[in-house]
């Protein structure tokens, strides 16, 4: 990281033991860049109660993140849907005969976990790509530094509407991706199973429990994206390479963020509800 | 909003024949690379030394986050099933629900996903660089044919990584189901493991998902090339370029995955 041309000493342990001087600085650098993202996200919080509205921005950013992703959720929930309840009818065919509980399995599945996991996948690739693209190309061409100039926090002018605008168009994403997702279940349930549409519609399995672990799951995931991805935008450096480098991280980590919340969430969940 | 909905009829059909012209220069430009892929790999015109420099980035140094991935799948599958498991009582099965879902499905799926986020958007950000900084066709001025040189290795290289980080998050998925069972429903992983074996899976699924994996392969390198090559406007584009490609592959990925669960089955 610094480049001074006299020996120091951390240098000289370096040179006695490289690998622990690699794992250290890994480890520093895994550190600092946790309390940045740690400060940009009280940062996004405080703004978010105490900032000035800006609700252009955030109409924008929510026609932007919700109603532009619609399409591509709803083609990829569909697909899942016809490919969860097929390949689960399948087998469920080889262990029990009765298919008349599949349609309820599938709706908790639904409710509990995957409309909100799936959907948070797709939008830390589509949503958090695009954020950290926006704000990384802001960056590299200097225009935060100008906001900067003019006495404005880019967490405040930029990650706010956007952090705003995917919590609250979360939601109504994933209730959409999961209406989808079941109709498309239905579908292929009459179509290669022979189940009536009324058996398979079957809500008696969805508890309070699971309506609560899903919309904690929206929630958790609505407000990591964008906080993630913003992150990553604002500490991009180094002209289209470094715009293109820091979307590679957005989605990465955004996506293992999901990944990660999601295992605790569930187990948490579990533990909780049964 | 307002000024499409007083535009006259002609403005639809102007936005409606953009879009499919757009789509099919999409398709078009894919085959064609595709094609050219192919030809140079079969007649072995494709720099070896680069495939391999693009092995070690796009393979070795994906792994941690394979790794992660996998084991946290496994484990969240298991969550997942262990309502179910426990109102059946079936515990001995629930090394044959976790294993034919993670193997047939979510592993390749997920590791999919992930490899399309890391590999496919660093190597359409990195071909678009290039393309914006006309290093492109700074290499076609000295003969170099960039599709030998560049494409071919790279799309060579994402296939193989995502075939070999899909055997290895199999594993490594399976294994966090086995002590995410052991956790939180007290199956012993050697009840676990005795359930993938009793017969119910065969090497059919593991092979099911490996299949889809190649194919996956071909559809995040196919697209990550094209979309890198093809970038216009600095680095803008570049951020464009990349967002345009993780989302149609993840797309893609979504809608081969149906096909190839019936084509396979």
């Amino acid at each position: 990281m610094t480049s001074s041309s006299e020996p120091n000493p951390l240098a000289l342990a370096g040179a006695r033991s490289p690998f622990a001087a690699a794992l250290g600085r890994l480890v520093l650098e895994q550190l600092e860049s946790v309390r940045d993202l740690y400060r940009v996200l009280v940062l996004t919080l405080y703004y978010s109660l105490r900032g000035a509205p800006n609700k252009p921005a955030f109409f924008r950013q929510m026609y932007e993140i919700g109603n532009r992703s619609l399409a591509f959720l709803a083609i990829v929930m569909g697909f899942i849907g016809m490919i969860l309840v097929y390949q689960g009818g399948l087998q469920t065919q080889r262990v029990v005969p009765d298919l008349s509980l599949l349609g309820a399995t599938f709706l908790q599945l639904l409710v509990r976990d995957l409309a909100a996991s799936i959907c948070a996948l797709m939008l830390a690739t589509r949503v958090g790509a695009g954020i950290a693209a926006e704000i990384g190309s802001m960056v590299v061409t200097e225009q935060v530094d100008a906001l900067r100039m003019c006495a404005t926090d880019p967490v405040d002018y930029l990650i706010r509407p956007r952090f705003l605008a995917c919590l609250s168009m979360f939601g109504a994403l994933v209730v959409i991706a999961a209406g989808v997702a079941f109709l498309s279940g239905m579908w292929t349930a009459y179509a290669f199973f022979g189940i009536n549409p009324h058996t398979f519609a079957n809500v008696s399995m969805v508890s309070i429990g699971d309506l609560t672990i899903g919309l904690t799951k929206c929630v958790a995931y609505g407000a990591a994206i964008p906080v993630i991805s913003g992150y990553c935008g604002l500490t991009a450096f180094g002209g289209s390479e470094g715009v293109g480098a820091a979307t590679t991280r957005a989605v990465v980590n955004s996506s293992l963020a999901v990944i990660v919340l999601n295992f605790v969430i569930s187990g948490a969940g579990y533990l909780i509800f049964g | 909003m307002s000024a499409e909905s007083s535009a006259p009829p002609t403005a639809a059909f102007a936005a409606l024949s953009h879009w499919a012209s757009e789509s099919v220069s999409l398709l078009g430009g894919l085959g064609v690379l595709f094609g050219d892929i192919v030809r140079r790999v079969i007649r072995r015109e494709f720099d070896r030394s680069e495939l391999l420099r693009n092995l070690y980035r796009m393979g070795i140094k994906s792994v941690p986050i394979v790794t992660v991935t996998a084991l946290f799948t496994g484990g969240i599958m298991v969550i997942q099933a262990a309502p179910i498991v426990q109102r059946y009582g079936a515990y001995g099965l629930l090394g044959w629900g976790a294993g034919f879902g993670t193997l047939r499905e979510i592993a390749p799926l997920l590791t999919a996903l992930m490899i399309n986020g890391r590999v496919g958007a660093n190597n359409t950000a990195e071909l678009g660089t290039m393309a914006v900084t006309e290093q492109i066709d700074a290499l076609r001025a000295l003969a170099i044919n960039p599709v030998g040189f560049l494409v071919a290795p790279r799309f060579l290289a994402i296939v193989i990584t995502l075939f070999l980080s899909t055997i290895f998050s199999d594993a490594l998925a399976l294994l966090g189901a086995a002590y995410a069972g052991w956790g939180f429903l007290g199956v012993e992983p050697g009840v676990f493991y005795r359930g993938l074996t009793t017969g119910l899976l065969g090497f059919g699924d593991v092979a099911h998902g490996l299949e889809k994996s190649i194919v996956f392969g071909i559809v995040i390198g196919l697209s990550s090339c094209h979309f890198g090559l093809s970038t216009r406007g600095g680095a803008p584009g570049v951020g464009r370029s990349v967002n345009a490609t993780v989302v149609a592959s993840a797309a893609g990925i979504f809608v081969l995955d149906y096909l190839l669960s019936f084509a396979l089955s």
